[in-house]
């Protein structure tokens, strides 16, 4: 079946985790397009099998679910030689990942081996000419770039979180459902996964908050996020920083909003002391109100945000967060 | 322990927004004048967490990578870091190169060499981001790979590593040798010593082309890419912002509050 779409979905402890659905949306789209059908694969331990038929209600014509203890760790090595075999056998001429750590972690080997053209960190993919196209920001997001593959037979891409609308839900919807038997051999992968730590911020957390308070650099030190984190109390937002904040140590790597921390797209988002660098713009960008403190009238973060205020953060702050409580308690 | 790093030059990426031009005709980017190409930030990672292995290990550490004469110019700062020997892999068929093409020259210079118990890359370029250079080496070479690197350290099994994720750390032993990709969190590069500089200025750095490495030419350069750009340009945004002023910052910070509200964001 030359003309169907194949996605990697992803799981988290107990449900599909969000790209799945990212994935189903397009997916859909561009086997509707090229005649073919949509599968879906998920990969890991105990529960796969039962999360995985949720993906028929997001678009899939076909679940294939591969459950075993050793997918329930991630390993490069276990799930290429799983995704690969997949790849072999249903013979897909497009093969979607999401740009996450395990979607990039695998595609690039697997388009190598299987002699695709690959797409990383795609906003949005389309048919041209029968081949797959994508847009790509580029540069730190900088430039925006428009490529087409030059070959109809096999494309991978990876799509970034949240640059692609969630697939429709449709209750009741019928596919078919396959088990994949996994026959990894943990002496031939070279590689043992020991554990996985969740670091998570306190509060709320950064990927679901409707607001967020965000500093960077401009806050001079780790002690001056107290500022945000009274803030952050009173509008119920989570916290975050820019990377220069993170490299500087005064905030752990999980707080980082920006092409290699989160990616958020609250209905707020207030970024204070953060001169605004295309790479956190990234990170940032799918915010639907951005504000911006900044003592920088010049600082690039002002282009892209509704409201601005030019001045010292430890003024304004402190006087914001007050006016909020007075606001939200009334 | 030896060791090879692979790393990328790239255009500075801090220079300011209004410096960064692009060319919609030659979908491409302008250099900006008088600023030189940097090493890419997380590659700078991978040569400094090489030298740290090298350190408490001993071995040898061969850094390369494609490019210009430019290219020179980082090659000879990894060497003043502590680097042994550096390689330019540099040919005219080279040139217009996707990262898979970049993958196969790297793997037929690497197959050149004596061997080699770590291959450390960046896990992405600040330029193109493609983050599949490094990866697809590894495929081309049959090596198990680990990216997002934030730990690195020795085991008698080989290494056990720590990947840095959106929400957390994952450990994984990986046997050697094997490829590796660096993230920011592993470290602060060093600036390279007035020793170490003098050295580097004293040391050759051979250049490879296509015979050198036994590489078919029709498999690597412009004619190979998988993926052709159709358009290139800047992103347009509004500037719409509506500066908030008051008698003071408090005033301000409070007007800021009322239109939130009125819009309706809180």
């Amino acid at each position: 079946m030359p003309n169907n779409v194949l996605i990697l979905a992803e799981r988290t402890v107990d449900k599909l985790a969000l790209v799945s659905s990212e994935l189903c949306g397009i997916g859909r789209k561009l086997a509707d397009e090229k005649g073919g059908s949509l599968v879906a694969l998920l990969l890991g331990g105990p529960g796969t099998q039962e999360l995985a038929k949720g993906l028929i209600a997001l678009g899939a014509d076909k679940v294939l679910a591969a459950e075993s203890d050793i997918l329930d760790g991630y390993t490069n090595a276990a799930y290429l030689k799983v995704i690969g075999a997949v790849i072999t056998e249903e013979n897909p001429t497009i093969f979607l990942v999401a740009n996450t750590s395990t979607g990039r972690d695998v595609a690039p080997r697997l388009a190598f081996r299987h002699g695709a053209s690959y797409a990383h960190d795609c906003t949005d993919l389309m048919i041209e000419d029968g081949k797959l196209a994508a847009v790509r920001p580029v540069h730190g997001g900088s430039a925006i770039s428009h490529i087409r593959s030059k070959t109809d037979s096999f494309s991978i891409a990876s799509t970034r979180a949240k640059a692609l609308p969630l697939a429709d839900i449709e209750e009741g919807r019928e596919g078919e459902f396959m088990e994949i038997g996994v026959s990894v051999d943990a002496d031939e992968i070279r590689m043992n996964f020991v554990e996985a730590k969740k670091v998570e911020a306190e509060g709320v957390r950064l990927e679901d908050a409707e607001i967020v308070v965000s500093g960077g650099r401009g806050l001079g030190g780790p002690e001056n996020f107290k500022y945000l984190q009274e803030l952050a109390k009173v509008l119920k937002a989570a916290v975050g920083a820019s990377r220069a904040a993170v490299d500087a140590g005064w905030v752990p790597t999980p707080m980082q909003v920006g092409q290699t921390g989160k990616i958020v797209s609250p209905n707020l988002y207030i970024a204070v002391g953060i001169s605004g660098a295309m790479q956190h713009m990234v990170g940032a960008g799918p915010s639907k109100n951005i504000v911006a403190i900044n003592t920088d009238a010049e600082a690039p973060i002002f282009q892209r945000a509704r409201y601005g205020i030019v001045g010292d953060y430890k003024k304004i702050i402190p006087a914001l967060t007050e006016k909020c409580r007075e606001l939200m308690g009334s | 322990m030896d060791i090879i790093v692979c790393i990328k030059q790239v255009q500075d990426p801090d220079i300011p927004p209004r410096d960064f031009k692009v060319d919609e005709e030659k979908m491409d980017v302008i250099p900006p004048a008088n600023v030189s190409p940097v090493i890419n930030g997380f590659c700078e990672n991978a040569v400094e967490a090489a030298i740290n292995l090298k350190e408490e290990h001993g071995g040898k550490i061969t850094v390369m990578t494609l490019g210009d004469q430019k290219a020179r110019d980082g090659l000879k700062k990894c060497l003043a870091m502590g680097c042994d020997e550096a390689i330019l892999l540099q040919d005219e068929a080279f040139e217009g190169s996707d990262a898979f093409a970049t993958a196969r020259i790297l793997a037929s210079a690497i197959q050149m060499l004596d061997g080699f118990d770590v291959i450390l890359c960046g896990r992405l370029s600040s330029d193109w981001s493609y983050g599949t250079t490094a990866l697809a080496l590894a495929e081309a070479l049959e090596l198990p790979s680990v990216s997002q690197l934030q730990k690195v350290e020795k085991i008698d099994a080989g290494l056990r590593c720590e990947r840095a994720l959106e929400d957390g750390v994952e450990v994984v032993e990986v046997s050697t040798p094997c490829l590796l990709t660096a993230s920011n969190e592993i470290n602060t590069p060093r600036l390279p010593s007035v020793k170490g500089i003098l050295m580097a200025s004293r040391k050759q750095i051979p250049v490879w082309g296509v015979a050198d490495i036994g590489i078919d030419p029709a498999s690597v350069g412009k004619e190979a890419v998988t993926f052709e750009v159709t358009k290139f340009y800047k992103p347009v945004f509004d500037g719409n912002c509506e500066f908030i002023e008051g008698e003071s910052l408090e005033e301000a910070a409070g007007i800021l509050a009322l239109r939130l509200r009125e819009d309706k964001i809180i």
